[in-house]
Parts: structure tokens; C-alpha cells; sequence
């Protein structure tokens, strides 16, 4: 066995700590003093990641701004989470009471309307709770909670999971989401449209991921249509004053970017191709 | 069924054509395991050696504690270095964040106390004797630490495989301090679920396979090295 000697060994531990905060200290003024001014923190929903979008128009504004851009898609209400703590730079998000509530407690500016698409309510094709024909959303969903038919939520702070309750609280005020009717996956659109499938759920989707992710042979659009389904996506530039590491001229860089007749264009056009419709209608048409 | 089969022949494509994408993020998933793998290995080693050799108050609640730390969830490890790591945490400024090096990081920190644990107990595990006769033969304190180890190298390398096998298997903190971007901090777990979550059930699966490939190539080196070394 080896036997102690010389200094004690709580001595060391001590200096080993000390030895370790310098570190820590040394690196975060380090950091500071070369900080990266060519990169950005975009924190968006997971629409924009999951309809493909964002691996088109990302690419074509590194290009042309020579930014480079790190995409974070977690959600709406993540997303603001991080404006709030300034660990991202801009954000493209769709939770429109969520953020006005971040524009007024000052973490966000510049707050500008991108594109828009709508909500759909999808589910087995078979149509269980029968709201193909509801004459409005509240009444598809009152036929959906008053047969207990399968619904599947977000159920993580999304801007589609936010729409969600809203439509519900006009629904009636106390909806029972204990029921075995009723579900939370806690995942992004994409994970829960394949979750909804798989049980033959309704769930509400924006119509862009249910275009690109959806297995339409095993759910179908059972209720479209009305202003209270309206999805708009704005980007917001997080507010440069209370944090100090945001990359405010890259931020609003990317806003110019968003709402340039040429960008417009590409949105527009987005997915005709492919989809034959579609995903994303631009603010500029 | 079909999907299966389909997940294999998507592999065998993407293998075959050599998709650069699938090349690019096993590449990156070999440089990013193997470096965290190696630094846990710098740092377990010597730690683990110190807890079976040295005898100091709170030993015992150490090597609990590196026990313990086996079970470390890779979501908990990336959230502690995502906080440590955002901008709005002390290291912000480092702009660590959403790269590869953060993902080492983390991964490292699952890593370390699997290989000194198994250090540790492998150490313990050796006859009391044996230091008795290594001292005997007049060995300085370097060819000891020398001679210790090597007399437990086979399950050292049950050490070094463990630990490189939670950190190519975990997802959790890949995804929270890597971000997920393409070209950048995808490796073959995160692309996989990215893949699940857009219902290519296919190409999830075919990234499955690549990646249960590269593990039984690493495991095939590292028992070859190891029934070599029991023969010797």
C-alpha cells in the first residue's frame, strides 16, 4: 500500500479546488474576451425543423451573410425560454398570446410576422367521434371529448400545444385530460403525429409537419377550416439589453432575411412540389 | 417485418453509395466517443487506481460514490453541462455550447466514473500478496503503479469497453449540449431519433444497424486485444 506523505491530503483537495475555480475563471474571461461574432442561435418551434423548411432557408442565409447558424428546434415555449435567458439570439416561433407576454416583459423586439399556415384536427380515417362536417372547431372537439374518443397532446408548452388548450377552454370549462381519453406525449409534432397514428388518435397538427411526416394511409384530415385554426409564425430578435453574449446585428440580419421578397418567395413555393400544396403561406402575398 | 428488412437495405445503401451524410456522422460519432472515451480513461484510470490504493478517510464513501456515478443519466450529465455551458451560465462565454466539444464533455463526465469503478474494483480484486511481492522485488513507486495495472489489463479493458459503450449508446446529453445540427453535433444516435421523429422509420432503423456495426467492430478490436493479453 501506498502511504500518505508529505502535505495532507485535505490540503491538497483544497488546492485541487482552488486550482479548479481559477480554471473555470480564467476560461469564462477567455471566452469572453474572443467571443464569436459570425455565429447565431436561432430557437425555433419544431414545425419549422420538421417541415424541412429550415434546412432550406438557413443554408441560403449563411450564404449570403456569411453567419453561420445553429438551429435549435425544442418549441415555442422552450424557444422563449431561451430568448429569456439569452441563450439565443432570434427566435421563429408560433405561440402568438405567449408572445406578446415575452414582447411586453421586454425580453424580445422587432416582433415580425413571417408566414402563416393553419391547424388541423387528424385522426383515423374511419372518423370515430364522426367531426368531419362539424360546423366549427369547438363543435369538433365537443364531439370528440363527449364521445371519449383518443385524443393525443403535445403537452409540452408548444405553440401547438398552447392553441390546444385554448380550444378547448371554449369547449367547456372542465375537461376532464385525467380520462383515459385523453394523452400527453410530451414530444415534438413529428413523434406525436406517428404516436396519434399508431393508436388511432386525434390530434391537432399544424398542416406543414402533417405534410411532411404524416403516413396518409392511416390518418386523414378530419376537421380543417376557421380563423381560430390561423398559425402564424413571427420572428422576434431577443432583446440586447439585458444579456451581453447576444448577437444582436446577426439576429436582426436574420429578420431582414425572413421577410425579403426573395425569402417570401421561397416559402411560398415550399413543398408545391413535393406535397402539391403548400406548406407555409408568406406574409408579403 | 418489412420495416426491418427495409431498415437493412436502407443501411446496405447508404453504406454502399456512400451517403455522404451517413459517412460524415459516423466519422464525427467515432472522433466524438473516442476522445470522450480516452479522457475518461485519463482520468479513471489514475483515479480509480488512487481509490484501491491509497487509504484516506472517506475512501469508502468515494468508490460508493463512483459506483453510483455508473448509473449517471446521460439527460442529468447534459443538463449540467448545458448549464454550465449556455450563454447565460458561467462558462457562456467559452461559446462551448452546440459544439462537439460540449458533447465530450458530457460524455466524458458519463464515462469517467464507469472506468473508475471498474478500476477500482478491478485493483481491489487483485491478491493481497501480489503488492507484497512487487515491493519485494525492490520496485520503485512508478513500475508498482506499472505492474498493478497490468496485472489487471483484462479488466481494465472491461473498463474502457463500458465506457465507451454508454457514451456511443446515449442520446439524452448528445442532443441537449450538442443541439442536433446537421454537419456539425448530428452523430448516429440523435440522427436516428431526428429520423423517428419524422417518421422515416426506415432510415432510423438504418442508422441503427451503422451503429450497432460500429460498436461490434470496436468490441471485436478491443477482445482481440484482450485475449491477447491473456495469453501472454
Amino acid at each position: 500500500m501506498i502511504r500518505k506523505q508529505g502535505c495532507s491530503l485535505r490540503k491538497r483537495i483544497c488546492g485541487f479546488g482552488l486550482v479548479l475555480v481559477g480554471i473555470i475563471g480564467l476560461a469564462s474571461w477567455f471566452g469572453d474576451a474572443c467571443s464569436d461574432d459570425t455565429e447565431m442561435i436561432l430557437a425555433t418551434s419544431t414545425s419549422t425543423e420538421n417541415s424541412g423548411l429550415l434546412a432550406v432557408l438557413v443554408p441560403l442565409f449563411e450564404d449570403q451573410s456569411g453567419y453561420s447558424v445553429k438551429v435549435i428546434a425544442v418549441g415555442s415555449g422552450a424557444a422563449m425560454k431561451m430568448g429569456e435567458r439569452g441563450d439565443a439570439d432570434v427566435l421563429l416561433v408560433h405561440s402568438p398570446a405567449a408572445e406578446t407576454a415575452f414582447i411586453e416583459a421586454g425580453f424580445g423586439i422587432e416582433r415580425t410576422p413571417v408566414m402563416f399556415n393553419d391547424f388541423v384536427i387528424v385522426g383515423p380515417p374511419a372518423d370515430p367521434a364522426a367531426i368531419k362536417g362539424a360546423p366549427n372547431v369547438t363543435a369538433a372537439l365537443s364531439k370528440i371529448h363527449d364521445a371519449r374518443a383518443a385524443f393525443i397532446s403535445r403537452g409540452d408548452e408548444s405553440g401547438t400545444h398552447k392553441r390546444e388548450l385554448i380550444l378547448w377552454e371554449d369547449v367547456r370549462q372542465d375537461v376532464d385530460f385525467t380520462g383515459d381519453w385523453y394523452a400527453e406525449t410530451g414530444q415534438g409534432m413529428g413523434a406525436t403525429l406517428t404516436i396519434a397514428a399508431a393508436t388511432d388518435a386525434y390530434t391537432l397538427t399544424d398542416r406543414g409537419t402533417w405534410l411532411a411526416v404524416s403516413d396518409r394511409n392511416e390518418q386523414s384530415i378530419n376537421f380543417e377550416g376557421g380563423d381560430e385554426l390561423l398559425n402564424e409564425y413571427h420572428v422576434i430578435v431577443v432583446a440586447p439589453e439585458r444579456h451581453n453574449r447576444l448577437n444582436v446585428e446577426a439576429a436582426r440580419s436574420f429578420r431582414g432575411f425572413l421577410i425579403a421578397p426573395k425569402t417570401q418567395e421561397i416559402i411560398s413555393t415550399f413543398g408545391r412540389e413535393e406535397y402539391g400544396q403548400s406548406m407555409f403561406t408568406a406574409y408579403a402575398e | 417485418m418489412d420495416l426491418i428488412f427495409d431498415g437493412l437495405s436502407e443501411a446496405w445503401r447508404l453504406l454502399v453509395t456512400g451517403d455522404s451524410d451517413v459517412y460524415g456522422i459516423t466519422f464525427r460519432t467515432v472522433v466524438i466517443t473516442g476522445a470522450s472515451t480516452l479522457i475518461a480513461l485519463a482520468i479513471g484510470l489514475p483515479v480509480g487506481l488512487g481509490l484501491a490504493l491509497v487509504r484516506f478517510p472517506g475512501q469508502r464513501g468515494l468508490v460508493a460514490l463512483a459506483n453510483a456515478g455508473t448509473g449517471t443519466p446521460p439527460v442529468v450529465a447534459g443538463l449540467v453541462v448545458a448549464i454550465l455551458l449556455w450563454r447565460s451560465g458561467p462558462l457562456g462565454g467559452l461559446g462551448l455550447i452546440y459544439t462537439p466539444a460540449a458533447m465530450v464533455i458530457a460524455q466524458a463526465l458519463i464515462a469517467t466514473p464507469i472506468i473508475t469503478a471498474i478500476t477500482a474494483a478491478a485493483v481491489m480484486a487483485l491478491p493481497p500478496t501480489l503488492h507484497l511481492q512487487i515491493r519485494a522485488m525492490g520496485a520503485n513507486q512508478r513500475q508498482y503503479l506499472w505492474l498493478i495495472t497490468r496485472e489487471a489489463r483484462l479488466p481494465l479493458l472491461v473498463a474502457v469497453m463500458a465506457g465507451f459503450g454508454a457514451v456511443v449508446s446515449e442520446v439524452g446529453a448528445s442532443m441537449m449540449v450538442g443541439g442536433n445540427l446537421s454537419g456539425e453535433t448530428r452523430v448516429l444516435t440523435t440522427a436516428a431519433v431526428l429520423e423517428v421523429s419524422k417518421g422515416n422509420f426506415g432510415t432510423a432503423l438504418a442508422l441503427g444497424f451503422v451503429l450497432l456495426a460500429f460498436i461490434v467492430v470496436i468490441a471485436g478490436l478491443l477482445t482481440a486485444v484482450q485475449q491477447r493479453a491473456r495469453r501472454q
